[in-house]
């Protein structure tokens, strides 16, 4: 885009940090949460914490979808991948992620038929040249996603393709937020609202958040100037003791959202009454599932599923670092036992996980920071 | 997976229904548009490209907006950098 550099501007960056520093009020402490996995990114690449004052500290939130998916998931989708005269169809990023007994990599060494796919609509491709195979779509993401797998199953049906089918794991955004607040082990002072999935569902849905939990939330682009204008109109509500709900990313985020993707989600997908998430355990209405008259569709209505629960191993702590609770180098085998090549937990998987872009950027910005501290 | 890229459109393909040929870096790709439903998508638009759907198309004045609001705070603080600057306070 062309106004990729002014985004970028290291001048503008420090001008917001003094504005940020000049609303810091003496003795106070503040914890904001960067929901969205694409932020940790770019906190980390960019060292953006280097330009905070130290009262203000950004806590890593639930939202990368790879990095939430329980273990117990990863073996049901494996377990459909091993069936016979199966083709399992899934995003890059799932690739490593460890399950019980190994990831998708693991189980396609082992002779199962996994393919990457960049899109919901090339697995459906792969339906269309593979009749004689049952091809599964590995479905996660947020609402940022749920909409791509809804038309995708809208152009199966109506296109006759009968071999195609969606192993369904799409979570929604605000629950979790809701569970972290409601559980109170860390004390948020407010949020950095993911950007692209609120390109899906506006960000009216935020207001619940800000009215029942009384916490601030600025819905926020992904450049580095985008995240400190979002800290600083944070710390400006919080300055001014109020708790609403802004749009940093309007040339992105309108208020209402995508009304045709939210109608494609409603026609295809109803909310389960529970789902398990990594390191946060079971919420109520925070997963979606194929609606019934789209049965055919769905892979746990055609295929064996084992559906067990699977704790964590006992090293991973990315329980922990999904609810702010450490940071990821504070995890006792951080790029020790667990690296992105060998990964122990899921937030050292998909870059957008925090551990892996602390790991890949985080370390370097770090250790120039104390070193500048000293 | 989660990342969504602006692509420019180059042209709304004339023989399938909901699907557009963008630019990607210098590359020509197949997206669909089938989220776009009442919005009239036009060469020349910007929309950010998620899993191979056009999301929502990007506004290139708001982008402009947002830019002003930043370099105007930048001002006013380089404003009031300069008068701190110009003040002698024993
Ligand atoms: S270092 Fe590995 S195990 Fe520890 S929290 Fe991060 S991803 Fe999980």
């Amino acid at each position: 885009m062309r106004f990729v550099d002014e985004y970028r501007d290291p001048a503008k960056a420090r001008a917001l940090a003094r504005q940020i520093a000049s609303l810091c009020e003496p003795g106070r402490t503040y914890k904001l949460m960067e929901v969205c996995g694409g932020h940790t990114h770019t906190i980390y690449k960019h060292g953006l914490e280097a330009y905070l004052p130290e009262a203000v500290s950004l806590v890593h939130g639930p939202g990368c979808p790879v990095c939430v998916i329980p273990m117990g998931r990863v073996d049901d989708a494996i377990a459909i991948a091993s069936q016979p005269g199966v083709t399992m169809a899934t995003f890059g990023d799932l690739m490593r992620v460890p399950g019980r007994r190994g990831s998708f990599l693991d189980a396609k060494a082992k002779g199962a038929d996994i393919r990457m796919v960049y899109s919901p609509l090339d697995a459906l491709r792969l339906a269309r040249e593979l009749p004689d195979r049952q091809v599964v779509f590995m479905a996660i993401g947020f609402e940022t996603t749920a909409p791509s797998t809804a038309v995708t199953v809208l152009r199966a049906q109506a296109e006759g393709v009968r071999n195609f089918s969606v192993f369904c794991n799409h979570v929604t955004i605000i629950p979790p937020l809701r569970a972290i607040l409601s559980s109170a082990e860390v004390a948020l002072d407010g949020f950095i609202g993911p950007g692209h999935v609120s390109a899906v569902i506006g960000c009216r849905p935020y207001e619940v958040i800000a009215r029942e939990h009384q916490k601030p939330v600025v819905v926020t682009g992904f450049e580095p100037l985008d995240v400190l204008q979002a800290v600083y109109m944070l710390m400006r509500q919080l300055s001014e003791r109020r708790a609403a709900v802004e749009n940093q990313y309007s040339r992105v985020v309108s208020w209402e959202g995508n009304p045709a993707a939210l109608q494609v989600i409603d026609q295809t997908m109803e909310l389960r009454p529970s789902f398990e998430w990594r390191g946060l355990g079971d919420i109520p209405y925070s997963a979606l599932k194929l609606r019934s008259r789209y049965a055919a569709f769905d892979a746990e209505e055609r295929f064996e599923v084992p559906g067990a629960r699977v704790a964590d191993p006992r090293a991973c702590q990315c329980g922990q670092v999904l609810r702010g609770l450490i940071q990821p180098w504070q995890c006792r085998v951080f790029a020790k036992a667990c690296t992105p090549e060998r990964p122990i937990g899921t937030c050292m998987v998909s870059s957008e996980g925090a551990c892996a872009a602390y790991y890949n950027f985080g370390r370097r910005h770090r250790q120039a920071q104390k070193a500048g501290q000293r | 997976m989660c990342l969504g890229i602006p692509c420019q459109v180059d042209e709304v393909a004339a023989d399938q229904p909901q699907t557009a040929w963008v630019d990607v870096g210098g590359a020509r790709r197949k997206v669909s548009i089938a989220l776009l439903d009442d919005e009239q998508v036009v060469p020349g638009d910007w929309v950010l490209v998620h899993v191979g759907f056009a999301l929502c198309k990007l506004d290139e004045a708001e982008a402009q907006a947002t830019l002003e609001l930043l370099e105007g705070m930048a001002k006013a603080y380089q404003d009031e950098l300069a008068a701190l600057a110009r003040s002698d306070i024993a």
